[in-house]
């Protein structure tokens, strides 16, 4: 059965003609890999990149906002925490389709549900990384003649930095995951490999494998960068103490 | 018609949609439940004691986080698939891959529970003649309980959040609605999501009021004032999928 | 030359030496301050001059308002009544930030910044000032030294410090702009008695050179007396009960509360703080050739109860170099008490 190929999404091939390994549907086929890498799993891949980023650079955006309002206006961040505990009890694949009357099957539905989690995961962190400055250094930034702005510039926001880079790595990782649900709404992302790949009645294993691993592999990829990050940023949360 | 008038239009029919259907979206909320209980059950038969023996004897921290981040980098449409491929569709594979999307949160709650017992009252308790498991079993245990709890919870909350994406290897639940849009139409689609985000809700209700119910009170205070203490916290893990 | 030396004449060359170069004089005039909800106020009209290059501590028990005053100096609280005013100018005509720039801050374990270095800490203030990077870092050379510390130290962070090393970076931080007037909170509250020690005699070595005004805030009557060159010891409300110099309060109480608060002791305490150096001497005679030695950079307290020790009523006051300077006796140092 040939799957026809929607105007922006991958080829899928032919199940059942290719080498021996494909035809008895064996592990993992590298043969398999290497052909259909162009086609297939690169433009998921960039696609899925694409949906991370998106949706974590607007989050990290609006949370970072918010984060800045909370602190200055304590009572804010109880509502704000509860909205978000609650939003993120949501199932992904509902709260796509919740969307859909007010975004359609597109890109944006799928964008707003991802930043809306985002939110849920940075928010409380950059709170809490705000409020972790000691008291000290604020009070000796005040009396050494800081402005206001100055205090946060350089002192309130560095001493933030690990939380943030914390709350980060979370979120990063799981947009990630989440972006891959996309596949239920949109011919786009590594999950739409496997959503195809599952309809199949006999599913194809080295697609599920390859597009899996790529899903795992980008996760901890961005993990890692994020730490090598923190270590040069915030060099003096690694020093040991006396 | 106005965008806005069609919305409303939508969402009233997928509000008529439950109506009409409620025998059917109770079937499928209790089957979630069903797979979710039993993946909840399964992560904590196999994680809770490991994650209580490893706190217990303060090693392999490494382990314990290495472990809840594998549970977020690890989505769960590659879980689900890639346990299809070795299990074959049905129940089977879905209750495995969720239960380790629950392990995540059990595994570093329950070590950091039971770690991050003040070491002066282990001391104390060790010097007035306890054995190990009596110092286990009467003192932190008790102590580790607040933040074992927690991470029981949102590990609950997590896989009934998750368990709808279960329905395209099988598994049932409102997901199976969701995903066949050809057989229930959207206003199925929408009815079955709201119910989905519901009974979300619903377990998140429950299993705070159970969380605070299984917490003594002078506990709870001491938790919530080390909240702010504490760096790393407990991020909601809820919905990964 | 010495470190002080090449502190001062960089300070000078810079143009950076702010205010007077003794150090500012301070007036408190009727100052008062009131917490919302508390039932009594917390400083109550109280007035105060602090001569210029002075060392001046603020003493009392706890809630008696000695912080709170401190802080008033520098408007990091605000007076409710009163003015204060820094060689003559009210705190309130300048700008908060201009003010607070010229004035030198230190607090328990210093207060440092945890994400900088302790190079990085120092010279906070003169970059808020503008120095360039070049000056920047000769101060900090300079203040390192100053303080006691090894240049070694600069690209530590805090965490990676003793307490009493993270006092001195804190002490220097505040130096580096070469304020004319010091404010110290409790500094030494959280160190050991033997770092706390060694810590208030660099404290005085660098009073004795630097000549700054400092209002230094202790809860502790033993560290008052040390440092101070006069005493306020403020009771609740932040009321004066005696403004004088440590001899002059140990000598005369002005009321019950303050022989209660100063303690036992006090005339053996008045001993301990002179020194045979700095006292007249009887001269040495024949007789006293075989008297118990003493050395003269001991204190009288030291020189009686060493008396008390050996059973004699008088020793002979040798110098560094071993020779006699001359003799103490017993009555002579109870004369000193007059």
């Amino acid at each position: 059965m040939i799957l026809a190929a929607t105007g922006s999404g991958p080829v899928i091939p032919h199940y059942g003609t290719g080498s021996r390994c494909v035809v008895e549907n064996h592990a993992f086929c590298s043969s398999w890999v290497s052909a259909h890498w162009g086609d297939t799993l690169q433009p998921a891949l960039v696609q899925h990149v694409e949906l991370t980023g998106i949706a974590v650079g607007i989050g990290f955006a609006i949370a970072f906002s918010a984060a800045l309002l909370a602190y200055r206006r304590r009572w804010l961040s109880g509502p704000i925490e509860g909205i978000s505990a609650l939003l993120y009890t949501i199932p992904s694949l509902a709260l796509f389709q919740i969307l859909v009357p007010f975004t359609g099957i597109t890109t944006t539905t799928v964008e707003v549900a991802l930043v809306a989690y985002t939110l849920v995961m940075l928010f409380p962190n950059f709170v809490t990384g705000l409020n972790s400055v000691p008291a000290d250094a604020l009070d000796v930034a005040r009396a050494m003649g800081f402005t206001r702005r100055q205090t946060l510039l350089r002192v309130e926001l560095p001493l933030a930095l690990p939380a943030i880079v914390a709350g980060l790595r979370v979120a990063v990782v799981s947009t990630v995951s989440l972006a891959t649900v996309a596949a239920f709404l949109l011919p786009k992302g590594l999950g739409y490999p496997i959503f195809l790949a599952l309809k199949e009645p006999s599913p194809f294993r080295t697609e599920i494998y390859a597009a899996g691993a790529l899903a795992v592999g980008l996760a901890l990829a961005a993990d890692l960068l994020l730490v090598a990050a923190r270590r040069v940023l915030a060099p003096w949360a690694h020093r040991g103490v006396a | 018609m106005t965008s806005a008038a069609v919305n409303l239009h939508t969402f009233l029919d997928a509000i008529r949609f439950i109506g009409s259907n409620w025998h059917l979206l109770l079937d499928k909320a209790a089957q979630q439940l069903e797979l979710a209980g039993a993946a909840l059950g399964l992560a904590m038969a196999v994680v809770l004691p490991l994650g209580i023996a490893l706190g217990h004897l303060r090693r392999g921290s490494t382990v314990a986080i290495a472990g809840s981040i594998a549970g977020r980098a690890l989505p769960v449409l590659v879980l689900i698939a890639a346990f299809l491929t070795v299990f074959g569709i049905g129940f089977v594979n879905n209750m495995i891959a969720l239960a380790v999307l629950a392990s995540g949160p059990i595994l570093i709650n329950s070590y950091e529970g039971v770690a991050h017992v003040e070491t002066n009252v282990v001391d104390a308790a060790r010097a007035s003649g306890m054995t190990a498991g009596e110092v286990l079993r009467r003192v932190e245990l008790p102590l580790a309980l607040p933040l074992l709890a927690a991470g029981v919870r949102v590990a609950a909350v997590t896989v009934v959040a998750t368990a709808p994406i279960a329905a395209i290897a099988g598994g049932g639940g409102l997901g199976d609605i969701i995903v066949n849009q050809a057989g229930y139409g959207f206003d199925g689609v929408l009815g079955a999501s709201i119910c989905a985000m519901a009974l979300s809700v619903f377990a998140y209700g429950v299993l705070t009021v159970l969380e605070r119910a299984v917490t003594p009170a002078g506990l709870r205070r001491l938790a919530e004032l080390e909240k702010g203490n504490r760096r790393r916290e407990t991020v909601p893990v809820a919905n990964i999928t | 030359m010495t470190a002080l030396a090449v502190f001062r004449r960089n300070s000078r060359r810079l143009g950076r030496s702010s205010g007077s170069p003794r150090g500012a004089e301070i007036r408190l005039e009727s100052v008062s301050k009131h917490y919302a909800g508390a039932e009594t106020a917390a400083v109550e009209n109280l007035s105060l001059t602090i001569e210029a290059g002075e060392l001046c501590v603020l003493v009392g028990p706890s809630g008696c308002g000695k912080t709170t005053t401190l802080r008033m100096i520098n408007l990091l609280i605000a007076p409710d009544s009163g003015e204060i005013k820094i060689d003559g100018r009210s705190t309130r005509a300048a700008s908060v930030t201009e003010l607070r720039r010229g004035i030198g801050y230190v607090i328990q374990e210093g207060g440092l910044f945890p994400h900088m270095t302790v190079a990085g800490n120092i010279g906070t203030v003169p970059r808020l000032l503008g120095w360039s990077r070049g000056e920047t870092r000769k101060r900090v050379s300079e203040l390192l030294e100053l303080v006691g510390l090894d240049r070694s130290l600069a690209e530590r962070y805090p965490a990676e410090l003793s307490g009493g090393q993270r006092q001195r970076v804190g002490l220097a931080r505040a130096l580096a702009g070469d304020p004319p007037l010091l404010l110290m909170d409790e500094p030494f509250n959280a160190l050991d008695p033997v770092v706390r020690e060694r810590l208030q005699d660099e404290l005085l070595r660098l009073h004795r050179e630097l000549a700054k005004t400092i209002v230094f805030v202790t809860h502790d009557v033993d560290e008052a007396i040390k440092l101070g060159d006069r005493i306020a010891i403020l009771r609740q409300g932040g009321a004066l009960a005696q403004f004088d110099s440590p001899d002059s309060i140990l000598a005369r109480p002005a009321s019950d509360f303050v022989r209660q608060f100063v303690g036992e002791n006090r005339a053996l305490r008045r001993l301990a703080l002179r020194r045979l150096d700095q006292i007249e001497l009887a001269p040495s005679g024949k007789a006293d050739a075989g008297l118990p030695t003493v050395p003269a950079a001991a204190t009288v307290r030291e020189a009686v109860s060493l008396m008390i020790e050996t059973g004699t009523r008088a020793l002979s006051v040798v110098g560094e170099d071993g020779e006699a300077r001359g003799t103490i006796r017993f009555d002579d140092a109870a004369g000193l008490l007059k």
